[in-house]
C-alpha cells in the first residue's frame, strides 16, 4: 500500500519554479530519503506532502486520500527543518512534546494517562528524560531537534515526514536516532526524511531519492543512487554540497 | 479597608477588576508567546471608535465596544495572514484610524474631556450594574476558553505549521484569540481603560517569567499577578484619588521590577549550587 504519493507536482516562489513535475511514492514500512544540495527543492517537497506548501499543478494523496479531504491527521508526524518552538513564553520539553498528542486528544479535557505514558515514552526514546522539565531554550539546538522528534514520536503515527532531522545532532546521537528509526519501521512506520547525509542511516534507508534544480535526478538503492547523482550533479558543475555540520561532532549533551 | 466594601461603585469596580485581572494576562500569554505583545495596545485603539459610536448612538458603549473592537480583531488576522509587505502600514493605520475617529465621534456626541479621559484610564466610579453583568459574562468566556483550550491555543502560538499538520485549523485559532483579546479590552475598559489594558495583557506575563520554567506555571502565575495588581489598583486609587488605570500598571510594573530581581537572584545562586 502506498502511504504517501506525490504526482506530477511543480511548486514556483515568485516566479521561480523550484519543483517541476516532481513525482515521489512512499510505500507501507518503506524508508525513504530525499537527497539534494541546497536549493534543490527538498524541503519544498516535504512541505507540500504534508500540506504547508500550496502545489501549483499536481496533486499529493495520503493514505490514498488527497490532501484536500484528508482528515487522518493522527496518522501522520512531522519534524520540521528548524526549531520553531521557542517562542515568547517558556515552555518545558515535556510541553513541547504533548503537542504531538493534539490529534488524539479532544477538543476540551485534561490529557490522560495514556497521553502522559506516550509522552514520557517518546523523550525517553530520544535520551532526554533528564531534561523533560528543562525549558526548551535552555537547550542546544541538537537536543531541540531531538525534541521535535520525540514530538513527531509521541502521536503514535503511522507516517513520520521528516525534514532534516540529524541536522545539528552529534555522531553518535545520529547512531541513536538510525536505530530508533530502524525500530518504528519494525512497528509498522513508514518514513519519509530529507538528509544532507544519510551517515548512520545508510543501512537503514531502502529507496533514495535525488533531486537537483527542482527535479528529480536519480532514485533507486542507496549505492546507485548517490552514484547517478555524483554524476548527474558534477556533470551540471553544481558546486559541491557544504559538510554538513553534524560531521563536527558538535557535543549536545551539557 | 473593609470599609471599601460599604460602597456600592467599589463592590462593582473591585468585580470588575477581578475578572479584568484574570482574564488580561489568560488572553496575553498566548499574545506573547506568538510575540503579538502590542496586538492588545491596537485593538484598545480601535474599541474607541466603539465606545464613541455607543455615546453617540444611544446605545451602552461597553456593547458597541466589543463588537467594533472584535471585528478590527478579525480585520487585522486577515491583514496578519493575507497582507503582503504592507500589513504593517494597514494595521498601524487601523490603529490611529481607531483612535482618532474615536475622539472625534466623542466631540460630535458632545461628550467632554472627561468622559473621553474614564474610558481611556478607567474610572472606578463609572461601573453601572449592567456593565457588570456585562463585564462578568464576558470575563467568564474569556477566562474559560483561554483555559481550556490551552492545548490547542499553546500548539498554535508554540509551532504554527505543526499544528497545522496535526490537523488543528491555525486560522480559525487565531482568529479566536484576536477576537478574545478584543472582548478583554472591553471587560478592561471601565477598570484598567483602553489605552493601558495591553500592559495588563503583558507585564502579568513578563513577571511571572521571571519565575517559572514551563507554559503553564507562567500562564497560571501571569493570572494571579494580573488579580491582585488589578484588585490592589483599583483600592490604592481610592485611597490616592488617582485613575485606576495607570495605578494599576505601576503596580504591576512594580511588581515585574521585583520578579525580575529574585529571578536575577534565584538565576545565580543556582549555578553556584549545583
Amino acid at each position: 500500500m502506498t502511504v504517501l504519493a506525490v504526482r506530477d507536482a511543480s511548486v514556483t516562489f515568485e516566479g521561480r519554479p523550484v519543483l517541476r513535475h516532481v513525482n515521489l511514492e512512499v510505500a507501507e514500512g518503506e524508508i525513504v530519503a530525499l537527497l539534494g544540495a541546497n536549493g534543490s527543492g527538498k524541503s519544498t517537497l516535504v512541505r507540500a506532502a504534508v500540506g504547508l506548501v500550496p502545489l501549483d499543478e499536481g496533486l499529493v494523496e495520503l493514505f490514498g486520500t488527497p490532501l484536500a479531504q484528508f482528515r487522518g491527521w493522527r496518522r501522520l508526524g512531522y519534524v520540521p527543518q528548524h526549531s520553531r518552538a521557542v517562542a515568547g513564553v517558556p515552555a518545558t520539553v515535556q510541553e513541547v512534546v504533548m503537542s504531538g498528542r493534539l490529534s488524539r486528544r479532544p477538543l476540551a479535557g485534561l490529557a490522560r494517562t495514556a497521553d502522559h505514558d506516550a509522552v514520557t515514552a517518546a523523550i525517553a526514546r530520544v535520551g532526554l528524560v533528564d531534561r523533560m522539565r528543562s525549558p526548551l531554550a535552555e537547550l542546544s539546538g541538537g537536543q531541540q531537534q531531538r525534541v521535535l522528534i520525540a514530538r513527531a514520536l509521541a502521536g503514535d503515527a503511522d507516517l513520520l515526514v521528516m525534514d532534516e532531522p540529524t541536522s545539528g545532532v552529534d555522531h553518535d546521537n545520529q547512531e541513536s536516532l538510525a536505530e530508533l528509526i530502524g525500530g518504528l519501521v519494525n512497528e509498522g512506520a513508514s518514513v519519509l526524511l530529507v538528509a544532507h547525509e544519510l551517515g548512520p542511516m545508510r543501512s537503514l534507508v531502502d529507496r533514495v531519492v535525488v533531486l537537483d534544480d527542482g527535479r528529480v535526478v536519480a532514485t533507486g538503492g542507496v549505492d546507485a543512487a548517490v552514484h547517478e547523482e555524483h554524476q548527474q550533479v558534477h556533470h551540471h558543475a553544481v558546486p559541491p554540497e557544504p559538510q554538513p555540520e553534524v560531521l563536527g561532532g558538535e557535543g549536545v549533551f551539557r | 479597608m473593609i470599609e471599601l466594601l460599604d460602597y456600592e461603585f467599589m463592590r462593582r469596580a473591585l468585580v470588575a477588576a477581578t475578572f479584568t485581572g484574570l482574564a488580561a494576562p489568560a488572553i496575553g500569554t498566548y499574545l506573547v508567546q506568538r510575540r503579538l505583545a502590542l496586538l492588545g495596545d491596537g485593538l484598545g485603539h480601535v474599541a474607541l471608535t466603539g465606545v464613541a459610536l455607543g455615546l453617540l448612538t444611544g446605545i451602552a458603549p461597553l456593547l458597541t465596544a466589543v463588537l467594533v473592537a472584535a471585528a478590527g480583531a478579525v480585520l487585522i488576522e486577515l491583514l496578519r495572514t493575507y497582507g503582503r509587505t504592507s500589513g504593517d502600514v494597514a494595521l498601524a493605520m487601523l490603529f490611529y484610524g481607531g483612535i482618532a475617529g474615536g475622539v472625534l465621534l466623542i466631540n460630535i456626541a458632545g461628550e467632554g474631556a472627561g468622559k473621553l479621559n474614564s474610558y481611556l484610564f478607567g474610572s472606578i466610579t463609572t461601573v453601572s450594574s449592567g456593565d457588570l453583568w456585562l463585564v462578568g459574562g464576558l470575563g467568564v468566556l474569556v477566562i474559560s476558553l483561554a483555559v481550556g483550550l490551552s492545548p490547542q491555543l499553546f500548539a498554535v502560538c508554540q509551532d504554527e505549521e505543526h499544528a497545522r499538520v496535526s490537523g488543528v485549523p491555525v486560522q480559525a485559532y487565531s482568529i479566536l484569540m484576536a477576537v478574545l483579546a478584543a472582548v478583554t479590552i472591553t471587560v478592561a475598559m471601565r477598570t484598567v481603560g483602553l489605552l493601558l489594558v495591553s500592559a495588563l495583557m503583558v507585564v502579568p506575563v513578563a513577571t511571572a517569567q521571571q519565575l517559572t520554567r514551563s507554559f503553564r506555571a507562567t500562564h497560571l502565575t501571569a493570572m494571579v499577578v494580573g488579580l491582585l495588581a488589578a484588585l490592589g489598583g483599583v483600592v490604592t486609587s481610592y485611597e490616592i484619588n488617582a485613575q485606576p488605570g495607570p495605578t494599576i500598571v505601576v503596580l504591576a510594573l512594580a511588581a515585574f521590577a521585583v520578579a525580575a530581581l529574585a529571578g536575577a537572584i534565584a538565576r545565580r545562586r543556582r549555578p553556584a549550587t549545583t
